[in-house]
């Protein structure tokens, strides 16, 4: 347990100058703008704003200067930052199927309306580093094509067609949308929280739980339908208004995995899905939590959940990284009393422990 | 389609334009323009929404992440009401929007801010736009399935 202790206010406040000094680094090399983070580091922005849970370019630009690139810590910032502003209301949910697709695959069809586009990824790159890029490297310009007017629909809307996928399950008339932000998690948790808790996990922690599920920890048989990533619209229905808002557009990532099928003696088999959508250019983010979602759901599909990927209470207890590192990280706060006590009870245990084993000539001599 | 709902139409789209655009290059159009005196009814605040996905991309709505957005309300003096909300905290785009917004619904105003504002910068968004789409073209792929050979 932790303690409040008193004491030590000088330490502190030059701990915090002596910490901004090492922050701005070597004075003679420029400073970092929030510019230059948000354009260059831009996957780092994309992640602090997931799991941040604010989609706010700048700001998360600034809480990456802040914490010096520690990400977990620049979250954790801009986790505290949302707190302090009133929530205006909810936004239209978005249509990633009218999404201005930047890139977009399948592993699954090799011929889909609206084509394969790769856009900017590291696929397929050889992973070796590049020293032109140390100092002055000028990109060449883009390549173009002619622009396509032609619809870029989800493929698991056109598979969706002839039956051999499962459809997305339909909202219940007048069911409330779970809100982990408004009310504290109760489980069985239905997949509206179960999403919205992935969509804010930390990725390493979704990484290796998908990763468990395919070395044989929940094993649920995946193939990437698609990931798409791009613009979509955003649009907020102001009552003063009084009609659906366009407020803009944010980038999103998502991933729509296909997964082992199920049947049974009344539903014709047919493919299972997993769901993963997130902020920015975030594709292992999105794996990553499809393959949880859809092993999140073995209680549903009637699937022996023994692996710790199905298992809903292990998964979203511990997929927060600001919750983590708070309980982690507050160890090494003072614990000063809580120490002591343990302390004396452990001199109390040896003490015992050396009289009862000592010898009995040392107990005659004492005598 | 009533007077009303084309109105509506009319702002929707303009909104949905000046959303994308920096609050100085709607402030550089809107210089040029005799404007109508005005006032703030509602000084800019900056906030959040709720971002909603659907599982699955088509399914039941969920809750995704929060976005900042600003917003403001604007009011002519011959009575029109405009609001601005855009996504982030810049106030003085969202002021920009409510008085574009409340131009709009301005008999004396409408067409002149559609011609004067609105198409250039929807011209502009555009451009880049269709930018954007010819260099994510280019990366287009056909995957071959290499098919085993008999012999």
């Amino acid at each position: 347990m932790y303690v409040a202790v008193k004491g030590g206010e000088r330490a502190i406040e030059n701990a915090h100058r002596l910490l901004a000094h090492k922050r701005r680094g070597d004075q003679s090399v420029a400073e970092v703008t929030l510019d230059q983070i948000s354009e260059q580091l831009g996957l780092a922005v994309d992640r602090v704003m997931s799991e941040g849970s604010l989609y706010d370019r700048e700001l998360a630009a600034l809480a990456i200067k802040q914490a010096r690139g520690d990400l977990i810590e620049a979250i954790f910032l801009v986790r505290a930052f949302r707190a302090t502003l009133p929530r205006f209301g909810t936004s239209e949910p978005v249509d990633t199927g009218a999404m201005r697709v930047r890139r977009r695959v399948s592993a699954t069809f090799k011929d889909i309306p609206g084509g394969q586009i790769l856009g900017p990824t590291f696929d397929y790159t050889h992973r070796l580093l590049d020293p032109s890029l140390a100092e002055g490297f000028v990109p060449e310009a883009p390549a173009v094509a002619e622009a396509s007017t032609a619809p870029t629909p989800r493929v698991t809307d056109i598979l969706g067609r002839d039956g051999l996928i499962e459809s997305s399950p339909e909202a219940e008339d007048g069911a409330s949308v779970g809100d982990l932000t408004r009310e504290p998690l109760n489980f069985p948790a239905d997949r509206d929280l179960r999403l919205q808790n992935l969509a804010r996990g930390d990725e390493g922690f979704l990484l290796a739980m998908g990763y468990s599920t395919q070395r044989g920890y929940g094993r649920n048989h995946p193939f990437v339908g698609e990931i798409r990533f791009g613009e979509v619209e955003v649009e907020f229905l102001a009552e003063d208004v009084g009609f659906a808002v366009p407020l803009g557009a944010i980038e999103l990532t998502e991933c729509q995995m296909v997964n082992q099928f199920k049947g049974s003696a009344t539903e014709a088999p047919c493919f299972t899905r997993g769901y993963g959508l997130a902020f920015g250019q975030s594709e292992r983010k999105t794996m990553s939590m499809a393959l949880v979602d859809r092993a999140l759901r073995a209680r549903e599909l009637g699937e022996e959940a023994l692996a710790p990927a199905q298992d809903e209470e292990f998964v979203m207890s511990h997929s927060d990284n600001v919750q983590a590192t708070g309980f982690v990280e507050h160890l090494k706060l003072p614990h000063y009393v809580d120490f002591q006590s343990e302390l004396g009870l452990l001199r109390k245990l040896r003490q015992e422990f050396a009289e009862a084993n000592a010898p009995d000539a040392m107990k005659e001599a004492a005598e | 389609m009533t007077q009303h709902n084309t109105q509506q139409a009319q702002r929707k789209a303009a909104m949905a334009v000046l959303a994308h655009a920096e609050a100085g290059e709607i402030a550089a159009r809107l210089r040029d323009l005799a404007l109508p005196a005005h006032q703030d009814l509602r000084a800019p605040e900056n906030g959040l929404v709720m971002l909603r996905g659907r599982v699955g991309g088509d399914g039941a709505p969920f809750n995704l992440g929060e976005a900042t957005v600003s917003r403001a309300a604007v009011r002519l003096a011959s009575g029109e009401v405009g609001f601005g909300y855009t996504l982030g905290r810049d106030g003085e785009k969202a002021r920009l929007i409510a008085l574009c917004d409340a131009l709009v619904q301005s008999r004396d105003f409408g067409g002149l801010v559609e011609r004067s504002v609105i198409a250039p910068l929807r011209e502009q968004l555009m451009v880049r736009r269709t930018r954007a789409a010819e260099e994510t073209a280019a990366t287009k792929v056909d995957f071959y399935t290499m098919v085993r050979g008999e012999g």
